[in-house]
């Protein structure tokens, strides 16, 4: 998949994010605490761009996504959609924004409903932002867009447990496209899928946004996967952005070492250079979001970790050698 | 992936366009539906149909029913069942009863009956018996069956007034039967309407609803019934205290199937298809009814049919007891009410007769009701 030179006016600007979960430690009577999901996050997504978001299990990547829709009331912060604030926005007040807002999700099939056909699932949008238009119309919607994501028009009356999963997420593709919209937030696509298949759903992905100019949040925990398909790349640990950049600039050179330690995990298909790669190993777990590290979050696995990073708060700076390149560490590479 | 992967790779890739289910789309089966997983479950679809045949067998109880259900019979109070017969003396004389011989026994100064088996009683067939109206308008008096003429007829015996306690059952059916149906209607519409708001809603509509089935799950149920019946008006017509007793039944139900509904709704809610829908602008009421309700709808309906028996013999105890419908009014629970005697049972046991359909019929639904829950949900097992 080749990657369309992104222009850079934003679409959706996400500024000081923040998503608190109140969490009840103690059983019935004990201290109310907040779990940081999502700790001051800002970062823009441009149109046409591909923007990966990539972080471990509990870094708060997808709570990001939800937060964007409104699913998860933001507890702080902008989600600046269209130089509009839509933090907080109620549903009906979110709703004309849903139309060129939209999303798919990990589990293609736990996201369809399983009484309905493929046709229905794909024309819900259509239903809920077009029910004017004729029966005629709306087959002919729904259609033109299983043609578009690979689906054959035959399929349309088919249920969900009749297609394999690589299928389902082309439906779920297919309903998210329906209305062309802007934005597609692509919460772990790829994640439930067999390897063989996932390649399939990316290039998909990718040659729809070539085609429809669309913009793309791409969340996974892998990064070779995010990588390959974004633009640029957000790392999240804990809830914290580690550092935006580039894709090429951060294969090229990862500043943090967070980022350092992930990209040497991922597995390069060259076997010499896979063979000569010196890999980062990080010691224990994600702290708890609960009680997070002081300064520097990463600090208890970081190999550079000194005085200095459990005093200060790292801030998120151009310390990569460009001005979209941002790092948030003390000792950056 | 399509012409650029092509030319990069050197090896044979075939240009036409890859069409993997080209001709057997049409070929692949349909998944067993709900009727064809029910009629899988045998016991379940036979008391389907039992179900089924009893019901539509409700219009027309007056031409099945042999009298009329306040039909006296002075001459023949108590009188045994009579069996039909077709040989008499080795002869065929085709469907016959044997009539009776009363007799006054000296020491009880009761007539008792027996069956004199010197008196051949030939049945008629789509007889013209006594009048009555057709669904309540259609003036008719055909019978189904009908005793010879000037003779009666008593395939199960009849009761201290004389009255034909077939008869009294196949009429008491209508009453039992649609009681059941009626309650859990007025249930399931209480139920499904504070489930999926308890469910949809939460909070504190959560709380108080779930306060509100705890208090009346509490309540001991006979002794709230037998309440709530005895202050029906006794100045209320028959059939309005019909319908005040379905109503108690169901008022008294519905917090089971709430609850039931509540837990489904709030599973649904956090499923990813329901959050999918609510991403694409759908309203809540659009979420209820198509991406909740199919998908609760027939464990619901399991549920409801479950609750059927409950009634029917909620219906048969209030009535038993003298506290739910009163004669005139026939019904299965009426019924048992006059053979509350145990002297009177043990001389005329033929008068417990109404248990037999109280049994099939709870029985049936019971049936009923597990195997739709099994072809509601073929993976839960």
């Amino acid at each position: 998949m080749s990657k369309p030179a992104a222009t850079s006016s934003a679409l959706l600007s996400v500024r000081g994010l923040k998503v608190y979960f109140p969490v009840r430690q103690g059983g019935l009577f004990g201290r109310q605490l907040a779990l940081k999901a999502v700790d001051g996050v800002s970062f823009d997504v441009r149109a046409g761009e591909t923007l990966g978001v990539v972080g471990e299990s509990g870094s708060g990547k997808s709570t990001i996504g939800r937060a964007v829709l409104q699913l998860i009331k933001p507890t702080a912060g902008q989600v600046v959609w269209l130089g509009e604030n839509i933090a907080g926005f109620s549903r009906a007040k979110m709703k004309p924004k849903r139309q060129s807002l939209q999303i798919v999700f990990q589990d293609p099939l736990a996201s369809l409903n399983p009484r309905m056909t493929a046709g229905d699932i794909i024309a819900e949008p259509l239903d809920t932002f077009e029910p004017g238009i004729g029966r005629d119309e709306r087959r002919r919607r729904v259609e033109e867009i299983m043609a578009k994501v690979g689906l054959l028009p035959q399929m349309i009356n088919r249920y969900p447990h009749e297609f394999s999963g690589g299928q389902n997420q082309r439906i779920g593709i297919a309903r998210a496209m329906i209305l062309r919209p802007k934005l597609i937030i692509a919460d772990e696509p790829v994640s439930a899928l067999d390897v063989s298949i996932r390649a399939q759903i990316i290039n998909l992905l990718g040659d729809l946004q070539k085609e429809f100019g669309i913009s793309l949040i791409f969340i996974s925990h892998d990064l070779a996967v995010v990588r390959h398909v974004s633009h640029r790349v957000l790392v999240l640990y804990l809830g914290k952005v580690m550092e935006i950049a580039d894709s090429t600039a951060l294969n090229a050179r990862p500043r943090h070492p967070y980022t350092q330690a992930l990209l040497s995990a991922a597995p390069v298909p060259d076997p010499t250079v896979e063979r000569e790669k010196r890999r980062i190993v990080l010691q224990g777990d994600l702290p708890s979001p609960l009680n997070p590290p002081s300064g520097c979050v990463f600090r208890t696995r970081c190999p550079k970790a000194q005085a200095k990073c459990a005093a200060e708060i790292p801030k998120l700076e151009p310390r990569g050698g460009s001005a979209d390149h941002l790092v948030a560490c003390h000792f950056p590479d | 992936m399509t012409d650029a992967a092509a030319r990069q790779t050197s090896r044979y890739v075939s240009q036409a366009p890859f069409q993997p289910e080209d001709d057997d789309a049409a070929n692949v089966p349909n998944p067993p539906n709900f009727m064809a997983r029910l009629r899988a479950q045998r016991l379940a679809y036979l008391a389907f149909g039992v179900l089924l045949t009893l019901y539509a067998m409700l219009p027309f109880i007056e031409f099945l029913a042999p009298y009329d259900s306040e039909t006296r019979n002075p001459d023949a109070i108590y009188a045994p069942p009579q069996s039909v017969r077709l040989f008499h003396d080795g002869e065929f004389r085709g469907p016959f009863v044997y009539g009776y011989s009363a007799r006054v026994n000296e020491e009880t100064f009761k007539r008792e009956f027996t069956i004199d088996k010197t008196k051949v009683q030939p049945l008629r067939f789509f007889c013209a018996g006594e009048a009555y109206h057709f669904l309540g308008f259609i003036p008719a008096n055909t019978r189904l069956i009908c005793a010879a003429p000037g003779e009666s007829l008593f395939l199960l015996g009849s009761d201290r007034l004389g009255r034909d306690v077939l008869s009294r059952v196949l009429y008491g059916g209508r009453v039992s039967l649609t009681i059941g149906l009626f309650g859990v209607t007025i249930s399931l519409v209480l139920g499904v309407f504070f489930g999926v708001l308890a469910g949809y809603v939460g909070g504190w509509v959560d709380t108080v609803i779930l306060r509100i089935i705890e208090t009346l799950r509490s309540l001991p149920e006979l002794p709230i019934w037998m309440a709530l019946a005895a202050a029906l008006p006794a100045a209320w017509s028959p059939l309005w205290i019909y319908f005040g007793i379905t109503l108690i039944l169901g008022l008294l139900d519905w917090p089971g199937l709430a609850r039931a509904v509540r837990a489904r709704v709030l599973a649904l809610r956090e499923e990813e298809f329901a959050i999918a829908a609510r991403l694409m602008g759908a309203s809540p009421a659009r979420i209820m009814t198509l991406h909740m309700a199919p998908n609760f709808m027939s464990h619901l309906i399991a549920s409801a049919t479950l609750a059927v028996p409950a009634m029917i013999l909620g219906e048969t105890a209030l009535s038993f007891l003298g506290l739910g419908l009163k004669p005139p009014v026939t019904s299965w629970g009426v019924m048992l009410n006059e053979a509350q005697n145990l002297a009177v049972l043990e001389v005329y046991p033929w008068l417990l007769t109404p248990l037999i359909p109280v049994v099939v019929v709870v029985l049936a639904f019971n049936l009923l009701g597990d195997g739709l829950r099994d072809a509601a949900d073929p993976f839960s097992r």
